[in-house]
């Protein structure tokens, strides 16, 4: 599901701050640069006041973000609406005991940890990141949750890339995003 | 440097510091032998103490016009965006290199060993901006002071850096610039250690 609507004022005015970058980190890709939206308050808080609208009051007590501009927008979610922050990292970031689960890249692979503990069996549990693409990302911090017993609840994005079918990745999941880049 | 700890500036006695330190969790050996890491990612999973590390930060900045809050990267993004969205600033990460895709300035630091840099986009801050810098820990200062460099690089004027946990004393001085440092709690220890 998406927020996008021609006429809505506040996701009009979210999607204008994205900035685009050509050719990053390599030629062919268009990069949606999301720190032009962080430097604006107003669009910024629109941004953040638009998923607690959604998830607060529905029981989610956990809000898991990837790193890092995962980092930037889970926790003031978690914050407003009462729920644990889990930052999902890569390898060796994590001090204490951690669970891995890896994933594949265009090229190669990589890998997300999580916190042992941080997480209990039955918690209802939103993933969020700044944008889904292929969506290997979210699927395998969909795993990490769901291997400790929790419920993913619903993925949460900024963008969504829809013509890279991560929706599609994602188990049948619910991904709920703010603005589409085609 | 102007190092002050938030129970000896206005919150002596408060119970939200108490609750702060108690949901660190201290790893030790981590990265290697000797290290007593601070871990704040347990601070994060006990919303309640969470919010009052926010709510401390915001209630001592909200008034000071700042309309810069920048973050260095990766735990200070855990805590720099709800800083800034609750006193209406803006927020900038400061990162290692080739992350930001814009153009970059670049300010190199030391480590114990070897160096490393931090980043930020050209054009994020105007001249003239007041600033905060928040990260989650300040050990010998060195990220800050690169930090610091980096906004008075392009003219913003740096009013203070907010850390969750400092070291009282860290071998003689922090590398600040003069800049003050303003600290909630101090590191924890393992009990019985």
């Amino acid at each position: 599901m998406s927020a996008y609507r021609d006429k809505d004022p506040l996701i009009h005015g979210i999607q204008s701050k994205i900035r685009v970058v050509p050719n990053f980190p390599k030629p062919g890709i268009m990069f949606q640069d999301i720190t032009t939206l962080l430097l604006d308050p107003k669009a910024f808080k629109d941004t953040i006041d638009l998923f607690v609208e959604r998830y607060k009051g529905k029981n989610i007590s956990v809000v898991a973000g990837i790193e890092a501009r995962g980092f930037i927008f889970g926790p003031p979610i978690a914050l407003e609406i009462g729920a644990k922050f889990v930052p999902l990292r890569k390898p060796k970031k994590l001090p204490g005991k951690v669970i891995s689960e890896e994933y594949i890249l265009e090229y190669g692979k990589d890998c997300l940890e999580m916190h042992v503990g941080a997480v209990e069996p039955g918690e209802r549990a939103l993933v969020v990141d700044d944008l889904i693409a292929t969506g290997g990302t979210l699927c395998a911090a969909m795993q990490l949750l769901e291997r400790v017993g929790a419920e993913v609840v619903e993925c949460a994005c900024v963008i969504e890339l829809p013509d890279l079918k991560g929706r599609e990745r994602l188990n049948g999941k619910p991904l709920y995003v703010l603005v589409e880049s085609r | 440097m102007v190092e002050m700890f938030a129970a000896e500036n206005g919150l002596k006695g408060d119970p939200r510091l108490q609750a702060i330190s108690n949901a660190i969790r201290v790893v030790p050996h981590f990265p290697k032998q000797g290290i007593m890491f601070q871990d704040i990612t347990t601070l994060l999973l006990d919303h309640k103490a969470f919010k009052h590390t926010v709510d401390i930060f915001v209630e001592r900045y909200k008034d000071m016009d700042i309309s810069l809050v920048a973050g260095v990267e990766a735990r200070g993004f855990m805590f720099g965006p709800s800083i800034a969205l609750a006193i209406g600033a803006k927020f900038v990460p400061l990162r290692k290199p080739k992350k930001l895709p814009g153009e970059v300035i670049a300010e190199a630091y030391e480590l114990e060993y070897g160096r490393d840099c931090l980043e930020m986009h050209v054009g994020a801050v105007e001249a003239g901006e007041r600033a905060i810098v928040i990260d989650d820990l300040v050990a010998t200062g060195g990220t800050l002071s690169a930090a610091i460099r980096l906004l008075e690089r392009v003219g913003a004027q740096v009013v203070e850096c907010g850390c969750v946990i400092g070291l009282r004393e860290v071998k003689g001085q922090l590398r600040l610039n003069g800049k003050p440092l303003y600290i909630l709690v101090e590191p924890r220890e393992i009990d019985g250690c």
